[in-house]
């Protein structure tokens, strides 16, 4: 069999998380428009944004009569895990030019990040600029296309398939996990503390902030248990 | 217009904080902390974004969310494709939500 090019390896990778988008990107742009967005601002929202949670929380703030800097900064805040999670994907992009690096950092997602870092990593191959947007590529236009037929009022989705999905992209971030956490216990024991960290942390403080603050300090925890040979 | 602009403001600050590292990590030469601490943040990351998440899928029915995760975690530990431990994780849902 001829090799296959790493775009296209980079597109069968994220394949996943396009399917696991799509149903859940149709329910966001019927949502939008619920709260009066035309279907191509609700589009144009998953062009620019492109980050799940933050657009339905974004979209149901403004059904609710909230202010613009109050809902951008709900959004910030957010967002604001996607700065650790590029902190681990741009280690994989040191040796690419700058333009795909600031390009490709765009489309850095919990998926796409957890796929870039846990995912295939053939020698040579996914470390590539072709492979990496292939990957994000094809997830971007999972989310992009179903906000698209979300909005035109193609609602064929029942709430039981969106819910179903959602569980589905849960079981990409576990099935991402597992394997590298039986074959260390470090690692098994990073992810397990921000479980909990994440858990306790939730009952002070909102959600964006206690994924933040758990996987900054749970990730510390490998500066004593990883070997030097990391 | 409104609409636009709150839509701009969302994007300039989701776009920010998955910039930043793409323009000033390669100016650092990171002592051997940094990096364990980074080499971390995957296992560390998905471990705070599966929980409790996945118990609020269904803020009604944990246990839905909880069924998905369990299949999915038994199917990763028979080193399946990570393609069929998303299948296994969503028929499992599915097939509760049919049977209840």
């Amino acid at each position: 069999m001829k090799a296959e090019k790493p775009f296209f390896r980079g597109v069968r990778s994220g394949l996943p998380i396009a399917l696991g988008y799509f149903p859940i990107a149709i329910a966001f742009g019927a949502l939008a428009g619920q709260a009066h967005l035309s279907w191509w601002e609700g589009t144009l929202m998953s062009l620019l944004v492109f980050a799940g949670a933050s657009q339905f929380v974004g979209v149901s703030m403004l059904l609710s009569g909230a202010g613009a800097v109050q809902i951008i900064a709900t959004t910030f805040f957010l967002n604001l895990r996607h700065l650790i999670m590029s902190l681990a994907v741009n280690d994989q992009m040191r040796r690419f030019p700058a333009a795909w690096k600031n390009f490709l950092s765009f489309f850095i997602t919990d998926e796409t990040f957890a796929l870039l870092t846990l995912g295939d990593r053939t020698e040579g191959v996914t470390r590539t600029p072709a492979f990496m947007a292939g990957l994000m590529w094809t997830a971007y236009l999972g989310w992009v296309s179903g906000s698209a037929l979300g909005g035109i009022g193609a609602e064929f989705i029942p709430p039981q398939v969106t819910t179903a999905m959602t569980v589905g992209l849960y079981g990409l971030f576990i099935g991402l996990l597992v394997p590298p956490a039986r074959k260390s216990s470090g690692f098994a024991l990073i992810a397990g503390a921000s479980m909990l960290f994440n858990w306790a942390l939730g009952f002070v403080l909102d959600p964006g902030w206690a994924i933040v603050l758990s996987t900054v300090l749970a990730a510390a925890l490998g500066i004593p248990l990883l070997g030097e040979e990391m | 217009m409104r609409i636009i602009l709150i839509i701009l403001g969302m994007a300039l600050v989701t776009y920010l904080p998955r910039l930043l590292p793409a323009l000033f990590m390669d100016r650092f030469q990171f002592p051997a902390w940094f990096k364990k601490w980074l080499k971390s943040i995957p296992y560390a990351a998905l471990g705070a974004l599966i929980f409790p998440g996945v118990l609020l899928v269904d803020r009604d029915q944990p246990l839905l969310g909880l069924a998905g995760g369990l299949v999915a975690a038994a199917l990763s530990f028979l080193n399946l494709h990570i393609t069929l431990v998303m299948a296994g994780s969503i028929l499992t849902v599915i097939l509760i939500q049919y049977l209840i």
